[in-house]
């Protein structure tokens, strides 16, 4: 290598060197990309937990290059809070889909979001469960096809979908609560603006953050990636609005 | 020190803490409430992590969270909420973690009643949760016992790196006795960072996954033979029980744990002063069960007919017969639903099985025989 050659883009350190079992054009990749990105740049990784959701990011520890605890679905929030309150020292976060944390997780994440557990939430919201092949979620989108609402969500059965950014930002204890999507590039640089920032305060023992993020999922979509990230943009987004709902820094929301 | 008058649930709590725990979690029930109340003011005071959660469900999961990090962490309570809690003891079984769970019993089954009970039995010491896994189970019968038990739960729990239960009813949470505590010992307290198992930070090391998944069979058949190694050793190293008035006199041999063994010691006392004589076999363990230990009681010349006594409708039978195998004829009695049987009753029961009378079939007193599986 010459000297005038400079790295200018590699791994994160905090991203293991492996094979992506995830389905082409799903954007966990990109997600944990972030992760990885904002551990490296704070320099936390050595002090730094993990907590990995059941669903399709279930094997979060084989990309995320930190100790990880492996929870019950749905159960995330409440690992991280028992070991962040006996490690405050340590950072600590949970990776979640929208299975899992808003619908058999909604307890958890509620109650630690509203305790203000200082660690940090990646809630991924594809609006449909993913490693079970393609089932109706609380965020499927009205009208969506999926293997269990195969005529499409019927809202009048089933409700609409959940807006869990809306529905946290309604709780009083301050934290930082901000939805973004990475179905393009411009986006994918806000997202990742959210995600160091939602570390950030931890490393800062500030607050409970969480970061929504608007992901894909073409093969239970049943688009390409390319229509999958159209369809996101177009029909995701118009409902599950991108904003920044609270942030200390700001006094957004209080 | 001092012997100091103290409530069960208290007492547990402050072994707790004389035992080195920092961290505990709990969720409010009927008869262990207690339990919270008192370490809501005394963690604090030792720089601990108290905490009330939103339900039996999350804070199982927080115990799991906070075991994760090594130190000592314990929950506590009662039947309804021990059952929420399954979810979480079986993935901390499965995933090697160590931690104390109090069980306060009530009686059930649903929501049942607030009295005391032993019948979460089968729950405690067949696995409760799914999958391949036990955990230790330790049964008090004096607040004294409990204390002790406590203590021991945590350094069991480390050794093992599998979850211990104390189970106790709820006459054992709520009566107040003397009791005296060994000195407090922070020295116990386990430093996580010197762990070489837990989630400290992947510094100078490979990162640490604490998980009970396992998609490829052979590795998960691998972890369920590797816990199955130390419910092995637990079988070996860790049978707890003990003999009450057991002479080659007796007739009949007593078995019953916690309160109701108390219960059956009166009865012994009063039968011997009456020149009838019966002794006791009280299993301190009930995960590991002291079978071996039992057989070798009951099967003594002089030993006419087991009778297993409990606070349920025949749970910890099943085991006394697994232990027995045939060799004597088994009877059992039992009160449940919150009802403590009097010395009297049990009495009754005896002296029916030293002079046997032709009887109404009355379910509290089943009659089992040698045909056991």
């Amino acid at each position: 290598m010459s000297n005038s050659t400079n790295v200018i883009f590699s791994r994160p350190i905090a991203m293991h060197d492996t094979v992506t079992h995830y389905c082409p054009g799903c954007t966990h990749g990109i997600i944990h990309r972030l992760v990885a990105e904002a551990i490296d740049e704070l320099g936390v990784r050595d002090k730094t937990c993990g907590v990995a959701p059941v669903g399709c990011s279930v094997l979060a520890y084989n990309y995320i290059n930190c100790d990880f605890m492996e929870a019950p679905h749905g159960r995330a929030p409440a690992l991280a809070t028992g070991f962040k309150r006996m490690r405050p020292d340590m950072i600590v976060f949970t990776y979640q889909g929208d299975g899992d944390l808003a619908s058999i997780g909604m307890g958890e994440i509620i109650h630690a979001a509203n305790r203000g557990e200082k660690f940090t939430t990646i809630f991924v919201n594809n609006a449909v469960y993913g490693m079970t092949g393609g089932q109706m979620a609380p965020t499927t989108m009205p009208n969506q096809k999926t293997s269990t609402s195969p005529m499409g969500r019927n809202v009048d059965q089933v409700g609409y979908p959940i807006r869990m950014s809306e529905l946290l930002s309604a709780l009083v204890t301050p934290a930082y609560l901000e939805r973004v999507s990475v179905h393009d590039p411009q986006h994918i640089l806000k997202a990742k603006k959210a995600i160091y920032k939602a570390f950030k305060y931890q490393v800062e023992g500030r607050c409970f953050s969480m970061v929504e993020v608007l992901s894909t999922c073409p093969t239970n979509w049943g688009y390409t990636p390319k229509e999958a990230t159209k369809w996101l943009a177009e029909t995701m987004i118009p409902y599950y609005e991108l904003k920044c709902f609270k942030d200390p820094e700001k006094r957004e929301g209080i | 020190m001092a012997r100091i008058l103290m409530k069960g649930n208290e007492a547990i709590a402050e072994a707790a803490i004389r035992a080195g725990a920092e961290g505990y979690f709990c969720y409010p029930i009927t008869p262990q409430s207690e339990v919270a109340e008192y370490l809501a003011k005394r963690m604090p005071e030792v720089g601990g992590v108290f905490l009330q959660g939103e339900s039996e469900v999350a804070v199982g999961n927080m115990l799991f969270g906070a075991a994760s990090t090594g130190m000592r962490v314990f929950t506590t309570s009662s039947s309804p909420g021990i059952s929420l809690m399954q979810e979480a003891i079986s993935y901390m079984a499965g995933a090697h973690l160590p931690a104390v769970i109090v069980n306060i019993m009530r009686g059930g089954p649903g929501l049942g009643g607030i009295l005391p009970a032993q019948s979460d039995y089968f729950q405690a010491v067949k696995g409760g949760g799914h999958g391949d896994y036990r955990v230790l189970v330790l049964a008090p019968s004096t607040v004294q016992e409990a204390v002790d038990l406590m203590m021991l739960a945590f350094d069991l729990a480390d050794k093992y790196l599998n979850p211990v239960m104390l189970i106790g009813d709820g006459m054992i949470g709520q009566m107040m006795e003397a009791v005296e505590f060994p000195e407090e010992t922070k020295s116990k307290r386990n430093d996580p960072n010197k762990s070489d198992w837990a989630a400290n930070g992947a510094k100078d090391r490979k990162p640490r996954i604490i998980k009970s998944l396992f998609l490829d069979p052979n590795q998960l058949e691998d972890n369920c033979w590797l816990l199955d190694e130390k419910y092995e050793q637990m079988k070996r190293e860790e049978v707890r029980y003990e003999l009450y008035k057991v002479n080659a006199k007796n007739k009949i041999l007593i078995v019953s744990y916690g309160t109701m063994a108390r219960i059956c010691q009166t009865v012994i006392d009063e039968l011997e002063n009456e020149g009838f004589s019966a002794g006791l076999f009280r299993p301190i363990s009930l995960f590991p069960y002291p079978m071996k230990e039992l057989k070798e009681e009951a099967v003594k010349k002089n030993i006419q007919t087991v009778l297993t006594v409990e606070m349920s409708t025949a749970q910890m039978l099943e085991d006394v017969e697994r232990s027995v195998l045939g060799e004597k004829p088994i009877k059992f009695f039992g009160r449940t639903g919150g009802i403590v049987p009097t010395p009297e009753e049990v009495k009754s029961k005896v002296m029916e099985l030293l002079k046997p009378k032709k009887k109404a079939n009355d379910p509290r007193g089943k009659k089992r025989g040698t045909n056991v599986k």
